[in-house]
């Protein structure tokens, strides 16, 4: 039990990572269409100056996740496999289609515009698909005959649930992104730019939160065993608003450091992500010990115990040759004044 | 189609396209870094010059290396679940390695393009190492799985349970380093011929002589040196790959050389088609003798037949014309550039006319080509199994059904990535011609690599 339990917290870790820079790229990629028409505010130059150098790396968690999922839990892997063909390959066309014209946009600058609008709508629809696995995996719109298992469309499209959960989803993405891309604009001084994505993040950010308790609502209805178990760490639910309220501090009070500048967007991330986390854990934890429920659990799908060891230990030293890299690559690009405040 | 024919048409289908933006990926990274040093050593602006122009040329695939790379990796699952479950109880590792590789070679490339003007000149090319080895590593790692797949190690199959598991045995499967070897060799050997293709072409739209000619010659210099370097080092280990084959997957090899009957002093068979009513290669040329010394270094060696398997489990007999096609143009790439050799140094010849230099457009897409013809030769060669004698295709696929809107979906995608990633490299070095990057780099203080127009 305890190895499983470690290794369904690596991948809850990964999907949590995955989660955050997915939300900032995919926001990013949106902003910087919407903004594409108005040069002067920067908003744009601002959201490519982070996209252009990170997309990569973030596409990179997803092929890592997958991965996770298929290493730690193989019988998962084979039900989800199954289970997710349709949206699944969904989400991979939609995928490659915006990370190559993102790409394209920044190389055939004549035709940034169209190129821009196709990432950035490709790119917003994927976070919706992406997390519609989250109600898929509550189990109730899964047929299982036999051994075999299939993904009930209907019922799914059909859901108030599936749609809480998308709504949840595109909302939270622009909501974390503009408040990222107002820091980095704030650190690259751009206060045209910043007042942009401050603004935004204040609208986005009551919508998320009535998304996230209309989860909960519908929730309550279609996976009654998952609400109970949620409710259970009712303190921790109240926890996490309590960080929205510091995430809306962040954004509204007076800055104590800058005369004349309102707003701590550096709070606001740091506050949100925890936020998230919190919520995240209560979630994941009512969710246990199920991976899809009510057929695989994480015992019922965990992979040998010899693989699992040297798996495990491959992350270790894996992350432990890659953390240098991962805090160059920060200094360079999100700490760097001479990368952040260039011209154009 | 049947459902199993759809998946695996896909599989192949996606499969077909992403190698050729991986494999150019790894070889690509390998050119830069042979510039970038020729620089520090030669301080000739022409070389930084050509690392930039590659650069680019290496970002844009990577736009699309990328994305199909990602949907190869999860349409293994999506496919394939039988094979993932497997994959994931008993040969987890070159994975999960692979994934470090990615980060590296993602986090490395984006800070040598989009810092190269901020980092010493010495970080910079331990950024391209490290590229450059994140990358051979990326296609090291996946290949052992398809090792793995052909001489399948590290566990006991038995009652329907895979017990004993030890995955360091599965990772280092037997034919482990040849095969990986071969992928990484004539990854080279793409790189380099299609920059041989790009040189060739601009040589022939230019002025003898003129600056860009020149530009280009030294391209076109390096290019076949290093290409037919690698292409002999790919030939002969491309002989012990089917080597390994006689001794492991003896029905790849009688298929890929269309061999009926058991038999020592085995003849060999290049060129021509497999019938299977009278169980001869049609219009082939027999050279007696030749495979038993091929497959075991004597003449008598005894190579195993197709008739010795039940013909249900005979790989496709097609194999054979792709396999002799691999190895045809593996002969043409190791002679073409010997040849210039000849003409230049031998002959003295200091020109390169007009018919050469079509000949050496023609070198990159033939590279492709052969990587196209050896993969699924390679992959379609192994059927009916997907793990050899272990799992069947038809037993580790997908039980979903109506896979044909999929198909097609794809497909499209696939098109339009591929008309438009052709279209921005077309585009971006007509608006960045060599000239404006020979200026660029003779002027202090203007940035080469990050420069976008
Ligand atoms: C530029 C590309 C290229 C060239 C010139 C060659 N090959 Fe190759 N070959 C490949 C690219 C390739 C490949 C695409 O990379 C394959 C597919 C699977 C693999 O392991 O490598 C392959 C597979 C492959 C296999 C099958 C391995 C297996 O199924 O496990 C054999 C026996 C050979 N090759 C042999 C040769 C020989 C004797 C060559 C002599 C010239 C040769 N190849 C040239
Ligand atoms: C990169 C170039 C590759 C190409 C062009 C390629 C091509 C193909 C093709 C055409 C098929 C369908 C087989 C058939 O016709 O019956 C196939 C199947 C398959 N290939 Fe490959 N393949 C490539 C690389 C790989 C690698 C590196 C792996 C290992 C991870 C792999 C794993 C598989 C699997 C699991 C199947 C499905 C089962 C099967 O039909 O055997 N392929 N591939
Ligand atoms: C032997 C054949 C293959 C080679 C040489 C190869 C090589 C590469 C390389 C060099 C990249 C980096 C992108 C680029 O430079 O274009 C890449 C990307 C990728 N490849 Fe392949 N690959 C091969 C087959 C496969 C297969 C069979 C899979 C599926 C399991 C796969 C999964 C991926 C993934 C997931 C990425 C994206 C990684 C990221 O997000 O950074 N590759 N591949």
């Amino acid at each position: 039990m305890a190895d499983a339990l470690l290794a369904i917290t690596v991948l809850w870790g990964f999907v949590f990572i995955y989660a955050i820079m997915a939300t900032m790229d995919f926001g990013a990629g949106f902003w910087a269409m919407v903004y594409i028409n108005r040069e002067k505010t920067k908003a744009t130059n601002i959201a490519n100056r982070y996209l252009s150098p990170t997309w990569e790396v973030t596409n990179t968690f997803i092929v890592a996740l997958v991965i996770a999922v298929y290493s730690l839990f193989p019988r998962a892997a084979y039900s989800l496999g199954t289970i997710l063909l349709i949206p699944g390959s969904l989400i991979l066309l939609l995928l490659a289609l915006r990370s190559a014209f993102l790409v394209f946009s920044n190389i055939a600058t004549d035709y940034r515009k169209p190129l821009t609008y196709i990432s950035g709508i490709t790119g917003i629809i994927i976070p919706g698909i992406l997390i519609s696995v989250l109600p898929v995996t509550q189990g109730q719109y899964v047929d299982v005959k036999d051994i075999t298992a299939n993904l009930d469309l209907t019922a799914l499209l059909t859901s108030p649930n599936v749609y809480a959960f998308i709504g949840f989803a595109i909302s939270s993405t622009l909501f974390l992104s503009s408040l990222l891309l107002a820091d980095y604009s704030k650190a690259s001084n751009e206060m045209e730019a910043y007042r942009v994505y401050l603004r935004d993040g204040k609208i986005m950010g009551p919508i998320s939160l009535v998304m996230a308790f209309l989860i909960m609502i519908t929730l309550q209805n279609e996976a009654t065993w998952l609400f109970d178990k949620m409710m259970e760490d009712l303190p921790l639910l109240i926890l996490s608003v309590a960080f929205f309220l510091i995430v809306g501090i962040g954004l509204y009070a007076p800055n104590p450091f800058r005369k004349g500048v309102k707003g701590m967007p550096r709070l606001s991330v740091i506050a949100v992500t925890i936020q998230y986390l919190i919520a995240s854990y209560v979630y994941g934890k009512a969710h246990l010990p199920y991976i899809i429920y009510p057929n695989v659990t994480i015992e019922s799908a965990f992979t040998d115990p010899n693989s699992f060891r040297a798996v495990f230990i491959t992350y270790i030293i894996g992350f432990a040759i890659l953390f240098p890299g991962f805090i160059y690559f920060w200094s360079l690009f999100m700490n760097d004044k001479r990368y952040l405040r260039q011209k154009g | 189609m049947d459902d199993l024919l759809l998946a695996r048409s896909l599989f192949g289908t996606t499969m077909a396209f992403h190698i050729i933006f991986a494999t150019i990926g790894v070889g690509l990274p390998l050119m830069m870094l042979i510039a970038e040093l020729l620089y520090q050593k030669t301080k000739d602006q022409e070389y930084v010059v050509m690392a930039k122009r590659w650069t680019k040329t290496f970002a844009v695939l990577l736009g699309v290396g990328i994305p199909t790379g990602t949907i190869a990796g999860v349409q293994l699952s999506l496919l394939w679940p039988g094979f993932m479950e497997v994959v994931g109880r008993v040969m987890p590792l070159p994975f999960q390695i692979e994934m470090y590789a990615f980060f590296i070679e993602a986090l490395f490339m984006s800070i040598y393009v989009y810092a190269a003007e901020r980092i010493a000149p010495w970080m910079r090319i331990l950024s391209l190492t490290l590229v450059a080895i994140g990358a051979l590593a990326s296609a090291v790692l996946i290949t052992n799985v398809h090792a793995f797949q052909g001489t399948p190690r590290g566990f006991r199959y038995e009652n329907g349970q895979y017990v004993d598991i030890d995955p360091w045995a599965a990772f280092f499967n037997p034919s482990f380093f040849v095969t990986a070897g071969h992928v990484a060799l004539s990854a080279y050997v793409v790189g380099a011929f299609v920059v041989t293709s790009v040189a060739a072409y601009k040589m022939m739209k230019n002025e003898a002589g003129s600056r860009v000619y020149n530009f280009h010659k030294k391209a076109l210099k390096i290019s076949l040196i290093v290409g037919g370097i690698f292409a002999f080092f790919t030939a002969t280990n491309g002989h012990e790959a089917a080597q390994y084959l006689h001794e492991y997957q003896p029905e790849k090899l009688a298929a890929a050389e269309g061999l009926f009957e058991t038999q020592s002093h085995a003849p060999l068979a290049i060129g021509g088609f497999t019938d299977r009513e009278t169980q001869t290669i049609k219009w082939g040329i027999e050279i007696p003798w030749a495979l038993s010394y091929l497959a075991g270094d004597s003449f008598d060696t005894v190579v195993v037949g197709l008739n010795d398997f039940p013909e249900a489990m005979w790989p496709p007999l097609f194999v054979h014309t792709l396999f002799n096609a691999m190895v045809g143009i593996g002969t043409l790439l190791i002679l073409v550039p010997l040849f210039v050799f000849a003409w230049r140094k031998i002959l003295k010849k200091d020109y390169y006319p007009k018919w050469m230099l079509w000949g050496l457009v023609t070198m990159g897409p033939l590279a492709v080509l052969a990587i196209e013809f050896g993969w699924v030769f390679a992959c379609t060669g192994r059927q009916p199994w997907v793990i050899y004698r272990v799992l069947t295709t038809a037993a580790a696929s997908t039980t979903a059904t109506n896979l044909n809107v999929l198909f097609i979906s794809f497909i499209i995608v696939y098109i339009i990535l591929g008309i438009a990633v052709v279209s921005v490299l077309l585009y971006f070095f007509r608006r960045n011609t060599e000239l404006d990057d020979l200026e660029r780099a003779e002027k202090k203080g203007v940035p080469l690599f990050s420069s976008n127009s």
